[in-house]
């Protein structure tokens, strides 16, 4: 979901007050020597002592790549600017679209960022098998970092035990909205009976939107991602993403043929999905009369609820993705936003030590469209996005988006199937047949 | 600071050195005997342009070359792995096919319109701002005409108010609303015609330029002995023209065939509209298939290669008959 989650999230405007609210709290960790901070790497270079010790003056520079920008990237800036201020360093964010391409031709030429989001944990692997970036571990103190994050993001930038890449940020995929004027009734309890609910009053039960510009196609695998999970569970999930499970098996097929089965129940018909951008895709929520019931979407499309559907807060609601196959209940995908480090500096160092607290990620989470990676973060600003960090903290069954771990060239083909597909169901056999022959060649090393 | 220093040493210092290094030529040229210092001189006035030319073309031709035969990292030799992959993937195949359409329909249309607009155009009062307003998309960047022409085909179900101009055209008349970008069947036709939007002008004001260089009296020579308009066209400007539509379509051929920001702003290959510039981007960058974008690169040079030929040798001629 590359795009979905960078994009606007509305509320920006309370950022200022945000940043003058939390930098007030933002000491307690760095002298304390409880948070990662101040504990973890002493002897490890100028920055082991932490990156606000009193007077941590470190001054300097620290480069920064990742995909935010508009509102994104200022509530990156509100998030860091406590830290630039503490510090002296000053932090040099540059947002780009274009960070697959940005960071490949960076390693190849060794011009790159001190710091950077990573496209996924794919392509993290990659860059920490190849030694492009630095362990983590020597850089926070790992054990507050694994007590303080979900054992799933901790597990997810780890490669051999190189602790490669942390969350900042994170995002539950798989919530069903609704708009509370149209659906008044109790959430089902299984996707049989969500597919058994009249559409009425709405013109069509289901709104899916694919369009995304280059990565057209991923609000789909989205969808195929929570369906495959709860209807075959964690193990083929996690067979699927290494590339073990072949497309044309019986449950990635079955998990096509589900979806085809929303499809056939959505607004506007096939031209319809393939053309309308996914930030519309709930607007029929709230049109009238409806055109549709429900829109499956991660959590940030709240946002475009209001700013492109023109709902108010009090007009929508959300149920978690029903179970389908009661032995894999409690089940749920998320993704997150990756941070590595390229290039070991006292400034990258403190930065990274930073990032990862509390009171960092509260900024952003305060101003609004993000859910923590840190644990220790359990205020939010409303009520729905207190409780999709509930769900995550809870879910019994927790996994990373299947096709951002894909090696980058199945990923792309996962977005075009669903084009495909939606376009086409006829279609299915030879577009799961494609997939297979992608998956032999993008998996080699 | 940093900055302005070496914007003072490039200011200074690249003049400095090419004055030096003609100072330097003139030390060497001694050591030749005099009669042949005339024939030395040139090539080593040239050395330099050689020199980058080899650095930053001919080395890198050479380097993606022999990447084509090896695996993604460019590591190990695969034999012809690469070019199996390039003409057996059904995913580069649709590239292929796209790049064919475009350059057939793209070449086509661009030549044909031009044509069209620098002969009408040619004798009526306001033919510069014709010709201006015809050349204006190619000041426009191409990102910047891939999100103007999203909106001209936007797209909304039947039924809805449609946004996009040349839907809310087709729904007066009581047709369906259609997905121009977004499938398959139109995706490729719908970015041709962005393509061709933006390069009409190109063609436009060489042709134009081309018809300004018929003399005027062979035309009037040729309507006092009874041609019609559409003679004087066929028989005589048509084949006057010629050498010069020659030199606007082999341009626009090569075009064509590196279409990749139209494509890439748009769609990104999706909906069956790939071409081969930009699936060689997606194997570079997305993928990191060194090896195969090695590939694909070789394979647009050498389609390349025969029209950039045809075109020098044109040019000679032309030169020739000067």
């Amino acid at each position: 979901m590359r795009l979905g989650r960078s994009r606007l999230l509305a509320v920006g405007a309370a950022s200022a007050l945000m940043v003058a609210a939390c930098s007030g709290g933002q000491p307690t960790t760095a002298p304390g020597g409880s948070g990662p901070a101040g504990s973890g790497p002493a002897g490890s270079g100028p920055a082991g002592s932490g990156p606000a010790g009193s007077g941590g003056q470190i001054g300097g520079t620290v480069s920064v790549i990742g995909t935010w920008g508009g509102d994104e990237e200022t509530a990156f800036l509100d998030m860091v600017a406590p830290f630039e201020e503490q510090t002296g360093v000053d932090v040099q964010y540059t947002g780009t679209r274009d960070l697959e391409a940005v960071l490949t031709t960076g390693v190849a030429s060794g011009i790159l960022p001190d710091v950077a989001g990573l496209p996924g944990p794919g392509q993290m692997r990659q860059f920490a098998t190849n030694g492009d970036i630095v362990d983590l571990g020597t850089v926070l103190d790992r054990a507050t970092y694994e007590a303080e994050t979900a054992p799933t993001f901790v597990e997810l930038g780890t490669v051999d035990g190189m602790l490669a890449g942390v969350f900042i940020k994170s995002a539950v995929k798989g919530p069903i909205w609704y708009n509370v004027a149209n659906f008044t009734g109790e959430p089902p309890a299984t996707f049989e009976d969500l597919q058994a609910l009249p559409a009425d009053p709405a013109e069509q039960k289901w709104c899916v939107a694919l369009e995304g510009g280059a990565d057209s196609g991923w609000p789909g695998t989205d969808w195929i991602e929570d369906i495959v999970l709860r209807q075959s569970g964690p193990e083929v999930y996690d067979q699927w993403v290494a590339g073990e499970v072949a497309w044309t098996s019986p449950e990635i097929r079955s998990a096509f043929e589900t979806f085809g089965q929303v499809l056939e129940n959505s607004y506007g018909g096939p031209d319809y999905i393939n053309a309308t951008p996914f930030g519309q895709g709930g607007n029929q929520l709230f049109a009238d009369p409806p055109g549709c019931l429900f829109h499956h979407q991660a959590s940030f499309i709240t946002s475009f609820f209001m700013n492109e559907g023109g709902a108010t807060a009090d007009q929508y609601d959300f149920f978690l993705f029903p179970e389908i196959d009661p032995e894999y209940a409690g089940a749920l995908t998320g993704a997150g936003d990756l941070f590595g480090m390229f290039t070991d500096t006292p400034q990258s160092r403190a930065l990274i030590q930073y990032l990862v607290t509390p009171e960092a990620q509260q900024i952003w989470v305060d101003i609004g469209g993000a859910i923590s990676g840190n644990l220790m973060v359990t205020e939010y600003p409303d009520e729905i996005s207190q409780r999709l960090a509930e769900a995550l903290a809870d879910a019994e069954t927790f996994r990373f988006d299947a096709g951002d771990q894909m090696p980058g060239e199945m990923n792309t083909a996962f977005f075009a199937a669903m084009v495909e597909f939606a376009a086409d169901q006829s279609a299915l056999d030879s577009i799961l047949a494609n997939l297979d022959t992608v998956q032999t060649s993008a998996y080699e090393e | 600071m940093d900055d302005l220093i070496l914007a003072a040493v490039v200011v200074v210092g690249i003049p400095a050195v090419l004055v030096g290094y003609i100072l330097l030529t003139e030390q060497i040229l001694k050591v030749f005997p005099e009669r042949r210092r005339a024939r030395v001189r040139p090539w080593l006035w040239l050395l330099p342009a050689l020199a980058f030319l080899f650095v930053f073309l001919v080395y890198p031709a050479i380097g993606t070359f022999i990447d084509s035969f090896k695996d993604r990292r460019s590591g190990d030799f695969v034999g012809l792995a690469n070019y199996q992959y390039v003409f057996g993937s059904p995913d580069v195949l649709g590239a292929i096919k796209n790049n064919i359409l475009w350059l057939v329909l793209f070449t086509g249309l661009t030549v044909g319109f031009g044509l069209a607009i620098a002969i009408l155009v040619d004798r009526v009062r306001y033919e510069s701002t014709a010709k201006s307003v015809i050349f204006i998309p190619l000041a426009i960047s191409f990102v910047a005409a891939g999100v103007i022409w999203q909106t001209v085909y936007a797209f909304q179900p039947a039924g809805q108010p449609q946004t996009g101009p040349l839907n809310a055209i087709i729904t007066t008349f009581g047709a369906d609303p259609i997905s121009f970008v977004r499938n398959a069947t139109t995706g490729t036709f719908a970015l041709i015609i962005v393509g061709v939007w933006i390069w009409t002008g190109f063609a436009m004001v060489i042709l134009s330029a081309g018809l300004k260089g018929i003399s005027a009296e062979l035309l009037e020579a040729a309507r006092v002995d009874g041609a019609n308009e559409w003679h004087v066209f066929r028989h005589i400007i048509l084949p006057l023209l010629m050498p010069t539509i020659a030199v606007v379509a082999t341009t626009m051929v090569i075009t064509a065939l590196k279409a990749f920001d139209i494509v890439y702003v748009m769609t990104n290959g999706a909906f069956d509209t790939e071409v081969l510039a930009n699936r060689m981007y997606q194997e570079l960058f997305s993928f990191s298939q060194f090896g195969r974008a090695a590939a694909i690169a070789v394979v647009l040079m050498l389609a390349i290669a025969p029209l950039m030929i045809a075109n020098v040798r044109r040019f000679r001629e032309q030169e020739a008959l000067r």
